[in-house]
């Protein structure tokens, strides 16, 4: 039997089981990635987690409001500063800022180089030409985006996740969201790793491939599937808390102490928010 | 040249997007930080704030304590459902939001909040959505989906309860329409970007296209993928559901909910008599002259007066309203710039009062269950 079966375009058919598991196993591998870096020393890491909340926040919001692109730039060199002093490898850091997000924002703002009236920088075959007003826009909307992404990233790899929901306190977010935010991140691990035994077990019975509807129907019974494990857990952990004494009353533990150091660099972080706001801007 | 055509370039462009999207397969429509202004974030956080407060009081009131561990689950299953690529016919993949599902199990109140959560994780944890975009990617996803593809899921069923190829059918077309209404609305929202904030030299500062541009671009790839993915998907674990386990899809029937319908149906007519009188609103503009007391510097000159007072005239342009005079110049047409003003108008309002309301009514209950 010399006969093995060889699979004609495999990638496309195998792609909804494939893609799936990739997905799965990616998202398990990043989470675990950013759980290390949170446990290492640092500068970040060393902040109390509201302080860190609070100056992404605020300068979040001065990167967006700030008129001037050499400001964006400057918040951009800061990040990655704090970054390599916080334990976080720079080139993971700019490979993950700069290979996603802003590399699709890139192709999507691509011709507004192109179609924004203004003085022409460089005249290009085809009567095109970029412009001045586009070049600015493009590098504002890009700066922005890849400014934004690295101080969220930089805020989520140094603070472990449990942290980060009781932080969040700070904001006057009620406590019945923030508890549901941390069983509902609990339960994302359990569901994702019932979804890959799932996805494991149906691609290790089959031989050969299935045809897209085939594909639909599979979907369609593993999601259902996992919904009803949802709701059946739902009830077997209401349960289980009811008997730990659960009656609705919702506690939650905020072990925060403010530190001198916590507080200067909450007053540096915020004044930097500050100027960016203002400076550029006409009054 | 056909580049140097304004027309013909706008619809290279909205094909030049369309076909990007499609390619990307990132047609669900997560907003990153920089494309909106904070401003815009500001208002989107507005309105999504009374659907936050009108769903965590839904679950305090008609569930129990149960309702947290489902809740969590149903979160994390909406995120997961993200992941999955959903193959179509033709060839394709996509991804589905799961809000469609999520508010035909819940409803769309409680869905609200599930949804957000999930995205809450996404932007944080994954880097998709922006933080600062948070309010209008909840608004566009954790709101306008649920409740669109809710009611239209309900009014497909309603007239024969135990068919279940209505609710399928009700269940795609639900998932199609909301997801598409919701890529329209996010299309509104990068639209008015260079509209309303603009550097010294005119180029856009957040997102670059115009409404011309941003609505077809985020419509047209939607309609033909990501909301087909939806409604396939919905539809398909709907069906499945209602073979293997039917009482599932019960559980958003409450005795609560027919005393919500019949609320809405009293107050149908006013809403109609709004929406009438903000279409109306134009003939406003037919009337010559300005309200008694609302001169500006111009008027009170041609009235006959030798000089404004100066601190009028200091104060007068203190404050560069987005829509003075009640027209938005770039949109071109006086009537509907007046319509505009009039829908914004009356939305801020109503969502203050509201917001007033419910924070001085709800304030005694709100301390008792959240100590």
């Amino acid at each position: 039997m010399n006969t093995i079966l060889q699979p004609k375009h495999s990638h496309k058919r195998s792609n909804v089981l494939e893609h799936s598991l990739h997905g799965i196993a990616n998202a398990l591998e990043r989470s675990l990635f950013a759980e290390e870096i949170s446990r290492k020393p640092g500068l970040f890491q060393s902040l109390d987690a509201r302080v860190k909340i609070l100056s992404v926040l605020a300068l979040l919001i001065g990167v967006n409001l700030s008129r001037s692109i050499a400001v964006i730039i400057g918040i951009y060199l800061l990040t990655l500063i704090l970054a390599l002093f916080s334990s976080i490898p720079a080139d993971f850091f700019i490979k993950r800022v700069w290979l996603t997000l802003p590399f699709f924002t890139g192709l999507i703002v691509l011709p507004a180089l192109f179609i924004t009236p203004g003085p022409a920088l460089l005249h290009l075959p085809l009567g095109m030409a970029i412009t001045r007003t586009g070049l600015i826009t493009v590098l504002f909307l890009l700066l922005r985006v890849s400014t934004s992404v690295s101080l969220t990233l930089l805020l989520i790899l140094t603070t472990p996740w449990n942290l980060v929901l009781s932080a969040l306190s700070v904001l006057h977010i009620s406590d019945i969201f923030i508890l549901i935010l941390g069983m509902t991140y609990r339960y994302i691990y359990l569901l994702l790793h019932t979804a890959n035994d799932m996805f494991l077990s149906r691609k290790s019975r089959i031989v050969g491939h299935l045809d897209p509807a085939e594909n639909r129907r599979m979907l369609a019974a593993i999601s259902g599937t996992l919904l009803s494990k949802s709701l059946n857990m739902s009830s077997e952990v209401y349960l289980a808390m009811q008997s730990r004494g659960f009656r609705g009353k919702i506690v939650t533990l905020k072990p925060f102490r403010m530190h001198l150091h916590d507080w200067l660099w909450l007053f540096v972080f915020l004044s930097i928010a500050l100027a960016a706001i203002l400076f550029g801007r006409s009054f | 040249m056909f580049i140097n055509n304004s027309r013909s370039k706008l619809r290279w462009l909205v094909a030049y997007y369309a076909g990007l999207s499609i390619w990307l397969i990132t047609t669900a429509m997560h907003i990153p930080d920089g494309y909106l202004s904070p401003v815009t974030c500001l208002i989107m956080f507005l309105l999504v704030l009374p659907f936050w407060i009108i769903g965590l009081r839904r679950i305090r009131e008609t569930m129990n304590a149960r309702s947290v561990p489902l809740i969590a689950l149903m979160a994390s299953f909406s995120f997961i459902i993200m992941m999955f690529n959903v193959p179509l016919p033709g060839g394709t993949t996509g991804h589905a939001v799961g809000a469609a599902l999520a508010a035909i199990l819940l409803g769309p109140e409680v869905a609200t909040i599930a949804v957000s959560i999930a995205l809450l994780i996404q932007a944080l944890f994954f880097g998709d959505g922006g933080i600062l975009a948070f309010g209008a990617n909840c608004f566009n996803m954790a709101v306008v989906i649920p409740y669109v593809s809710y009611y239209i899921y309900r009014a497909f069923y309603k007239s024969s309860p135990t068919s279940s190829s209505r609710r399928v059918i009700g269940a795609a077309v639900g998932g199609w329409v909301g997801v598409t209404v919701a890529a329209f609305l996010a299309g509104v929202e990068f639209g008015i970007q260079p509209l309303l904030y603009k550097a010294a030299d005119g180029s856009p500062l957040y997102a670059p296209y115009p409404l011309s541009v941003s609505i077809p671009a985020m419509v047209i790839p939607h309609m033909l993928v990501a909301s087909v993915v939806e409604g396939l998907l919905t539809a398909l674990v709907v069906a499945y559901l209602f073979r293997t386990n039917p009482s599932v899809l019960e559980t958003d029937q409450k005795p609560a909910l027919a005393a919500e319908v019949g609320g809405f149906q009293r107050l149908r007519w006013l809403w109609v008599g709004l929406g009438v009188l903000i279409v109306a609103s134009p003939l406003g503009l037919l009337a010559p002259g300005t309200a008694w007391g609302e001169w500006g510097a111009e008027e009170l000159a041609s009235f006959g007066l030798k000089s404004v007072p100066a601190g009028l005239e200091k104060l007068s342009t203190l404050w560069g309203a987005p829509l003075a005079d009640y027209d938005l110049p770039a949109l071109g047409n006086a009537n509907l710039g007046y319509i505009l003003s009039a829908i914004v108008g009356i939305a801020i309002t109503a969502l203050v009062v509201w917001l007033f309301t419910l924070l001085l009514t709800s304030r005694s209950s709100v301390q008792k269950q959240s100590s």
